[in-house]
């Protein structure tokens, strides 16, 4: 348990007797395009280096510049990193949010604000620290213009000094974000965090139970976003042909598979690139050159989010039907249309799924950290040679842009597996082949690459009917052929798709199915059950679609099963009622979230027991 | 590895082979299911012949096309190339993907006028934009033939349908957009005209950038009728060819000398020649806005001018944009697509 281990309602202003260690979130409300992220960036990286777990989410907004925007840090000593709802420590920055940020604060919350903003004036309960952030940025930063990027520094020494966070770490935090070339960004900074620090500490008498204390819990451990991971995974991979077209929140994938392929993959002695990256003119294009390229025997992929999705349709039944091996990105945002675009949903799992018209169906990873963005990357690329068909990464806003503590990435010692591809020289042994027979039992046909320097290596690639030998047909029993060929290939999927993860609770009589970011909250919420109302649930996490034996199982041995998703039509538990037996169908019960935030523990507790009838 | 070899001790006498050793019959495909008559028939021999004359190896020919009669021409040619026939209109997508993945390709694709200037414009512009190296035929009968006779976006203003339906747009001229927006050889024939076209296609294998080929390829069924401007003898009366072409291969020694004045030697990529000669009017091929100019010029007078309309043998490629290294980057060895573990625990310290 955790969370609620001080509840507000034992703390009143003024009262600092239970002190609140290493468990609390901060909510820095400022205005978008104000520079705040390098200070929330430090703030967060210097819990982490003081050993405490930590995660950070950027609540923005789908605007440049003077919209609210709003990024909550969590510190957590049991290392719970997903979302937590409830507001401790509030830096409130932005007038025009103020008043309502300080509104929606539970009781005994304390308050950093911008002293003209007055907002003590609104809450009695609250602990509040009003800071002149004019006067102190004008002492500090001579040049005016300079003023309002290094304003924000300020809170951080502000929060520091209330929370007891180490200034080294503040400062060696500051350095690392802006590198060693910026020496004079930083010590412009760490002025404005010193005055800051200074302030609070000749000002203000601590009246609220918030603090910080050194752990080890992050040793070894790395901070990154789930895009970078995603991107780092496709290095690793051996990605060759990248095709994209700018998306929120997808964008940053490739943006930083950019900066590690100019580091890392280019050849030292000509200086020229390994691999080609495109910024194709839409996503009608990004899949077709993604397809293309992987017929041509690229390691190819594509990165984008639901609107690029639909736009990718017509294509993906094309890469489907004429078995063509490529891995798209979906980092999901909230739709339908433009929906929230910078807000996070697990929207587009059925669309993803059967992409396109006819009879269409498609394996699915569904990573839920950083580490397996990263492994999971790597092992889309060889199934889709393993099995030559697009293959989905899912991700969502939430994974993709935020922060995230992660252990550090394990190097792929198992070698790229470039699937059944047909050399030449196999050609000459075999005196020829058919693209589409199915000699293995497990769908996949054996394809040669176009340029293969043989008479008999050329056969040709439709989305019209064809037959065994790439022939183009109408006849009704070439075309059924193929597509139970097509049916058998995702059956054999699923003792290949990555396993789920499953923890069974011993005298439990639910369970939990979910995958990707649900998992956080999900692994709290069952703590929460047992601690709070002794309920025991066991989990299962799916990594994959289609999914595996390991569910039936699981189903199976539990009288309800809550099917978490992150969508309004339940999207996760359609996907199984499409393929479950009916007795185990009964079973299952729906937990959803919708609301474009991160799903957060109470949620899905609270939606438990009111479902359970406790 | 390779060469078929066709010739066995105590045969009859040696089939006709190319340079590399290879019959005519080595570069066709399987028989067309096209009507009879149908230009595009015409324009898959011509393929066929310059690829089988040239001696180029078939197997490093990849075939693109799109949807529709044009696109599905890819499957009676060239039946040793590797080919791909994709969605309606995005052709480009397609070859751009699959010659990034391997630069060493030949890509040759076919689309058709409906598939290139109405649902294909913009994936056709932004190729053109690239200066992708490929050669992309337009088989141009202002008309779709599979859905059984509607305009496409090449239909001249005022030509009409069987059915007597006029049409009142303008069309595009993809030879004009294609040479004002980056493709580095343009040019305009009719299938009618095995000569020209033979040149043609000829420069084009020889050309290192895009090359934009429409071929007026009238529609035998739906819009050979009076009152279309896509006919055959509408082309009769109406074409206007702006040169002579000699197309002069790399491997033939050039003995004729050019006589001073009249005849443009335009040196191609891989060392092949481009002859030019003037027909009625003077116009330099190597000039952008005066081909521009000419082609507003033709259309005010209703003159469909063939031959030549841009070549620019400079410009440099997509692909040469993008710094790829010289080898198929599908087909480079784990060791040179995957950083060693040493970059992989670089970039984790740096994210501690």
């Amino acid at each position: 348990m955790s969370t609620l281990e001080v509840s507000p309602a034992d703390t009143q202003p003024g009262q600092s007797s239970h002190a609140v260690t290493n468990d609390f979130s901060i909510q820095i409300a400022t205005v978008n395009g104000s520079g705040s992220q390098t200070a929330n960036s430090v703030l967060m990286r210097s819990l982490f280096q003081m050993g405490i777990p930590v995660s950070g989410k950027n609540m923005f907004p789908s605007n440049i510049a003077g919209l609210p925007t709003w990024f909550t840090i969590r510190a957590s000593k049991h290392g719970y990193i997903g979302r937590r709802k409830e507001i401790d420590f509030l830096v409130a920055m932005n007038p025009e949010t103020a008043r309502e940020d300080v509104m929606n604060l539970e009781s005994g919350a304390a308050v950093v604000y911008d002293e003209p903003l007055k907002l003590d004036a609104f809450r009695s309960d609250l602990n509040f620290y009003p800071v002149p952030f004019d006067k102190l940025v004008a002492a500090v930063c001579p040049e005016a213009k300079l003023r309002k990027l290094v304003r924000n520094m300020i809170y951080d020494g502000v929060v520091a000094q209330l929370l007891s966070i180490e200034m080294p770490e503040v400062h060696k935090a500051l350095s690392k974000q802006f590198g060693k070339k910026k020496a004079k960004a930083v010590e412009l900074n760490w002025g404005a965090c010193q005055a800051g620090f200074e302030y609070a500490a000749r000002t203000f008498t601590k009246t609220d139970p918030f603090r910080v204390e050194r752990m080890n819990a992050t040793a070894g451990k790395i901070i990154i976003d789930g895009n970078a991971a995603c991107a780092l995974g496709c290095m690793f991979a051996g990605v060759t042909v990248v095709t994209w077209y700018p998306i929120t929140p997808s964008s940053s994938l490739v943006e930083t598979l950019m900066g590690y392929m100019r580091r890392f993959r280019h050849d030292p002695e000509t200086g020229k690139a390994t691999y080609a990256i495109v910024q194709a003119e839409d996503e009608l294009a990004s899949i077709g050159m993604a397809l293309g390229a992987g017929w041509a025997g690229a390691r190819s992929m594509t990165s984008t989010a639901g609107p690029g999705i639909s736009l990718m349709s017509e294509f993906i039944g094309l890469g489907y039907y004429a078995d063509i091996p490529t891995v798209v990105f979906d980092v999901e945002r909230v739709g339908p249309s433009t929906g929230l675009p910078t807000r996070t949903q697990q929207g587009d799992l059925m669309s993803a799924a059967f992409l396109s018209h006819g009879d269409t169906k498609h394996p699915m990873m569904f990573p839920s950290s950083p580490e397996e963005c990263f492994s999971m990357s790597v092992e889309a690329f060889n199934f889709a040679e393993r099995f030559q068909t697009p293959v989905f990464v899912m991700t969502d806003l939430d994974l993709g842009m935020n922060n995230w503590m992660s252990d550090a990435f394990e190097y792929p010692e198992a070698p790229i597996d470039r699937g059944k591809v047909l050399t030449a020289e196999d050609l000459e042994k075999l005196g020829g082949f058919a693209r589409y027979k199915d000699l293995d039992g497990d769908g996949v046909g054996y394809r040669t690459l176009p340029g293969t320097n043989h008479p008999k290596a050329s056969y040709f690639t439709r989305g019209s009917g064809h037959n065994e030998k790439a022939q183009y047909t109408e006849r009704e029993d070439d075309y059924i052929n193929n597509m139970d060929r097509l049916a058998h290939k995702f059956e054999a999927m699923r003792k290949h798709v990555p396993e789920s993860v499953v923890r069974i609770a011993e005298k439990a009589k639910i369970g939990f199915v979910a995958i990707g970011t649900s998992d956080y909250a999900v692994r709290e919420s069952c703590d929460q059950l047992k601690s709070e109302y002794d309920i025991d649930a066991s989990y299962l996490r799916l990594r994959a679609y289609p999914f595996t034996e390991q569910l039936l199982d699981f189903i199976g041995r539990h009288e309800r099963v809550y099917v978490v998703d992150q969508n309004r039509d339940a999207q996760l538990l359609g996907l199984m009622r499409l393929e479950l037996d009916v007795s185990l169908i009964a079973k299952l019960r729906s937990l959803r979230y919708y609301g474009g935030l991160p799903l957060d523990a109470r949620t899905v507790t609270d939606e438990i027991v009111k479902q359970e009838g406790k | 590895m390779s060469t078929l070899t066709t010739t066995t001790p105590g045969a009859p006498p040696p089939k006709k082979v190319n340079r590399i050793g290879l019959e005519v019959l080595n570069y066709k495909g399987s028989k067309t299911t096209l009507c009879a008559g149908c230009g595009h028939n015409s324009i898959s021999e011509r393929i066929v012949e310059c690829f089988y004359e040239l001696g180029v190896e078939p197997w490093t020919v990849a075939k693109f096309s799109g949807i529709g009669c044009s696109s599905k021409s890819p499957a009676y040619f060239l039946g040793m190339s590797h080919g791909f026939n994709a969605v309606h209109g995005r052709m480009p997508a397609i070859a751009t993907g699959a010659l990034l993945a391997n630069r060493n390709l030949l890509g040759l694709g076919v689309s058709g006028d409906g598939d290139t200037a109405s649902i294909g414009i913009g994936q056709f512009m932004h190729m053109v934009r690239r200066n992708m190296p490929m050669i992309y035929v337009i088989e141009d009968n202002g008309v779709y033939g599979l859905t059984k006779g509607q305009f496409s976006a090449t239909a001249d203003l005022g030509s009409t349908l069987k059915t007597g339906t006029v049409n009142d747009l303008p069309p595009f001229d993809c030879c004009a957009l294609a040479l004002r927006w980056g493709a580095t050889f343009v040019a305009r024939s009719f299938s009618g005209d095995k000569r020209q076209m033979q040149a043609i296609f000829k420069t084009a294998i020889a050309h290192k950038g895009l090359s934009v080929i429409d071929i007026i390829s009238p529609c035998v069924t739906f819009n050979d009728h009076q009152g279309s401007t896509k006919s055959y003898s509408y082309m009769k009366d109406h074409e206007t060819m702006l040169q002579d072409l000699d197309f002069v291969p790399f491997f033939d020694e050039i003995s004729v000398e050019i006589p001073e004045g009249e005849v443009t030697d335009v040196e191609l990529h891989d060392g092949s020649h481009l002859r030019i000669r003037k027909l009625h009017r003077d116009f330099d091929p190597t000039n952008r806005l005066a081909s521009l100019e000419l082609l507003e010029e033709a259309e005010g007078k209703g003159e469909v001018l063939t031959g030549v309309l841009y070549l620019n043998t400079s410009k440099p490629t997509f692909l040469e944009h993008l710094n790829l290294t010289d080898e198929p980057v599908a087909t480079l060895p784990e060791s040179r697509i995957r950083p060693p573990k040493a970059a992989l625990e670089q970039v984790m310290e740096e994210l501690r």
